[in-house]
């Protein structure tokens, strides 16, 4: 026998009597402020929240804070025209130094934004930039993990992520530190 | 190999230390306190996990052919190891086949491997390491133990022992940054540089996985640093290492355990990253090793089959009087901690028999596990089998036995109660002094002048 019919009769004889699964209507029934939590939640892990009115208002934003001869890329046409990136070897993205995309939706009680392959163009875009701003709509904010998957529901993507606030580490000491393997700063741009 | 208590016994002559120690992980309890009271629902949402995790225990043969099923037709080979050697020759197959059976060992740059608690069971770096492969550990707290030739001594913060001012000396003489800088900026900096162009050269990364789901054949990775995703999205070859208890029925299930998750290991509302692999990118390859180790077996042992329940976020280690003040390595196991002390003797009884000891039985780690499991109650249970089978120390099954005497016979007990006060009170000498156990780090109580008895007698009216 292989090891995995091996392993598979040996779970069968030895797994426990079938259990039910628990009822998860009941869970996420938490009634929260959506944008004033989720602002206060990604700025307390380190992320940057600004309400806009419009593009115009993101642009000025990116050019008086950010320098505009280093390498930009976005998958919105409002910011670039380029697509070419999204296609090349993903190792020709470490110079990026800014990434603008939209995300799908946000969670409030946790700052996390849902982002699949169609937001992000390339999967390892939003990890390797340095720098990383993301647009929400405010209407899009969900309260809590629970009305986040049934948001996801079954829509099929090769790989989908929850990003919250800017890459961190503790493990020296517990000094929080921004910037460990991926973006170094998150900005995330409500409308 | 020392035991638990002769290795705390060293961890402890450095009382600073251990002191620091024991407060850095308390402190982590207290974040862990301050994120679970912020959500209404948490004792519900810990009941509801407990019961998905009892639901896949008892399902998960099935689970598991679903899993395998789905995410086969979403493009990801799957691979079935019986023990941890399988598991590492499946990886070096994986690295082997990709090479077409030569790797080219001189220019081969190796594989870059993010947080895997169950590759340092399957002690596979050793194992590749002979081979000729260099496995570089991306998670900074894991490589700092790393270039220090350690093993974790926590899951969730690795190097949770180590000072900065060490971290600085390592990182002087491996990475040469300045000397005598400890700034935890800097020296991250540092293991980012370092760390970017391993990411950038590495065809190879293997990650962990925190969940998978049988209803879509997906799963999902967890961290902070982002270090999954740069190895993962950079490399040819994705290897993905699970025990298979890591299985969850379906995608909406997660919303529960990603709640959970990093609220109970460092008190944050979650990991910046929740990664959900679900097909590999377009020319790379993905992998899945479903791993045993020793599983199968502890799921048929009704009194501890819930300890297969384990999401890893290490709140137990965190809460626990005896892990913060002995230290992770004190365990000499993978996974250290009260968890890791009723996980171990299910693989070697009698190399891990002193761990369920490694507890007194306060029962603080079932009160956190955000599975709950009766982590306490199976330490109690396990001391019960060890002994059963022969696997404790004789000094320690002949004081129980003496013990045991004493303590069931009326006129031995009042006998040895009186010598005993004699004994401390005229010869103190004879109890403090270093052969007496009780003694050490303790200063010995002042003989109370009568027993209970006597008092009792005397003054019941």
């Amino acid at each position: 026998m292989s090891s995995r019919e091996n392993i598979l009769s040996k779970i069968k004889q030895n797994q426990p009597e079938l259990l039910p699964l628990p009822d998860l209507s009941v869970l996420g029934s938490e009634k929260y402020d959506l944008v004033e939590k989720f602002t206060e939640i990604l700025e307390g892990i380190g992320g940057k929240v600004l309400q806009v009115s419009d593009i115009e208002e993101i642009k000025n934003y990116i050019i008086s804070n950010y320098p505009i001869n280093a390498r930009v890329i976005s998958t919105l046409p409002a910011f670039s025209d380029n697509r070419d990136w999204q296609t090349a070897d993903p190792h020709s993205l470490k110079d990026a130094e800014f990434l603008i995309i939209k995300g799908q939706f946000a969670v409030a009680e946790n700052g996390a934004i849902w982002l699949t392959e169609s937001e992000i163009g390339q999967r390892v875009a939003p990890f390797i930039t340095q720098y990383l701003a993301i647009i929400i709509e405010k209407s899009s904010i969900l309260p809590t993990m629970h009305q986040a998957y049934e948001e996801i529901g079954s829509i099929d993507y090769g790989f989908g992520v929850f990003l919250a606030g800017p890459s961190k580490t503790a493990d020296i000491e517990q000094s929080l530190v921004l910037g460990a393997h991926g973006a170094r700063g998150l900005v995330v741009f409500l409308v | 190999m020392k035991t638990h208590s002769e290795a705390a016994e060293v961890f402890n002559k450095d009382f600073d230390r251990t002191t620091w120690h024991d407060q850095t992980l308390f402190m982590v309890r207290q974040k862990r306190d301050k994120a679970a009271f912020q959500i209404d629902d948490w004792e519900l949402l810990r009941e509801t996990a407990s019961q998905i995790k009892n639901n896949v225990l008892s399902n998960m043969h099935n689970y598991l052919l679903q899993f395998e099923e789905n995410a086969s037709n979403n493009g990801i080979k799957i691979h079935w190891a019986a023990d941890a050697k399988e598991h590492n020759e499946i990886v070096y197959g994986i690295i082997s086949d990709y090479y077409r059976g030569e790797i080219p060992v001189d220019t081969f740059k190796g594989m870059v491997k993010s947080k895997s608690m169950l590759t340092e069971e399957c002690h596979m770096n050793e194992f590749l390491a002979e081979k000729g492969i260099e496995v570089i550990d991306t998670d900074l707290g894991e490589r700092i133990v790393q270039l220090a030739e350690e093993p974790p001594s926590h899951i969730v913060m690795p190097c949770i022992h180590w000072k900065k001012e060490e971290i600085g000396e390592l990182f002087h003489k491996h990475l040469g940054t300045e000397k005598g800088n400890k700034d935890p900026q800097y020296l991250t900096e540092a293991a980012r540089q370092h760390l970017r162009d391993k990411f950038l050269t590495r065809p190879i990364a293997l990650t962990g996985v925190n969940f998978a789901v049988a209803e879509t054949g997906e799963f999902v990775v967890c961290t902070n640093e982002g270090n999954a995703d740069m190895g993962a999205h950079l490399a040819d070859v994705h290897i993905a290492s699970m025990g298979f208890e890591k299985i969850i029925p379906q995608k909406k299930h997660l919303g529960v355990f990603l709640r959970l998750l990093a609220r109970s290991a460092t008190g944050q509302p979650i990991t910046t990253y929740s990664s959900h692999f679900k097909k590999p990118r377009d020319g790379q390859q993905m992998h899945i090793v479903i791993v045993d180790n020793g599983r199968s077996t502890q799921l048929g042992r009704e009194d501890f089959r819930n300890s297969l329940k384990c999401i890893r976020c290490a709140a137990c280690f965190n809460t626990c009087p005896v892990y913060r003040r002995s230290g992770g390595h004190s365990y000499h196991s993978a996974v250290a901690g009260p968890i890791g002390s009723i996980l171990a003797p299910n693989l070697d009884m009698r190399a891990n028999a002193d761990l369920p000891f490694a507890s007194t039985l306060c029962g603080s780690c079932s009160n956190v596990c955000p599975v709950k499991i009766d982590i306490h109650q199976q330490l109690y249970k396990w001391r019960q089998v060890l002994v059963q089978e022969g696997y404790t120390s004789m000094s320690k099954t002949l004081a129980m036995k003496g013990m045991s005497t004493v303590l069931s016979n009326p006129s031995v007990f009042k006998f040895s109660g009186k010598v005993g006060r004699m004994l401390m009170d005229k010869l103190p000498f004879l109890v403090n002094n270093n052969m007496n156990p009780w003694y050490k780090q303790r200063e010995m109580p002042e003989p109370p002048e009568e027993s209970f008895r006597d008092w009792y007698k005397k003054n019941k009216k």
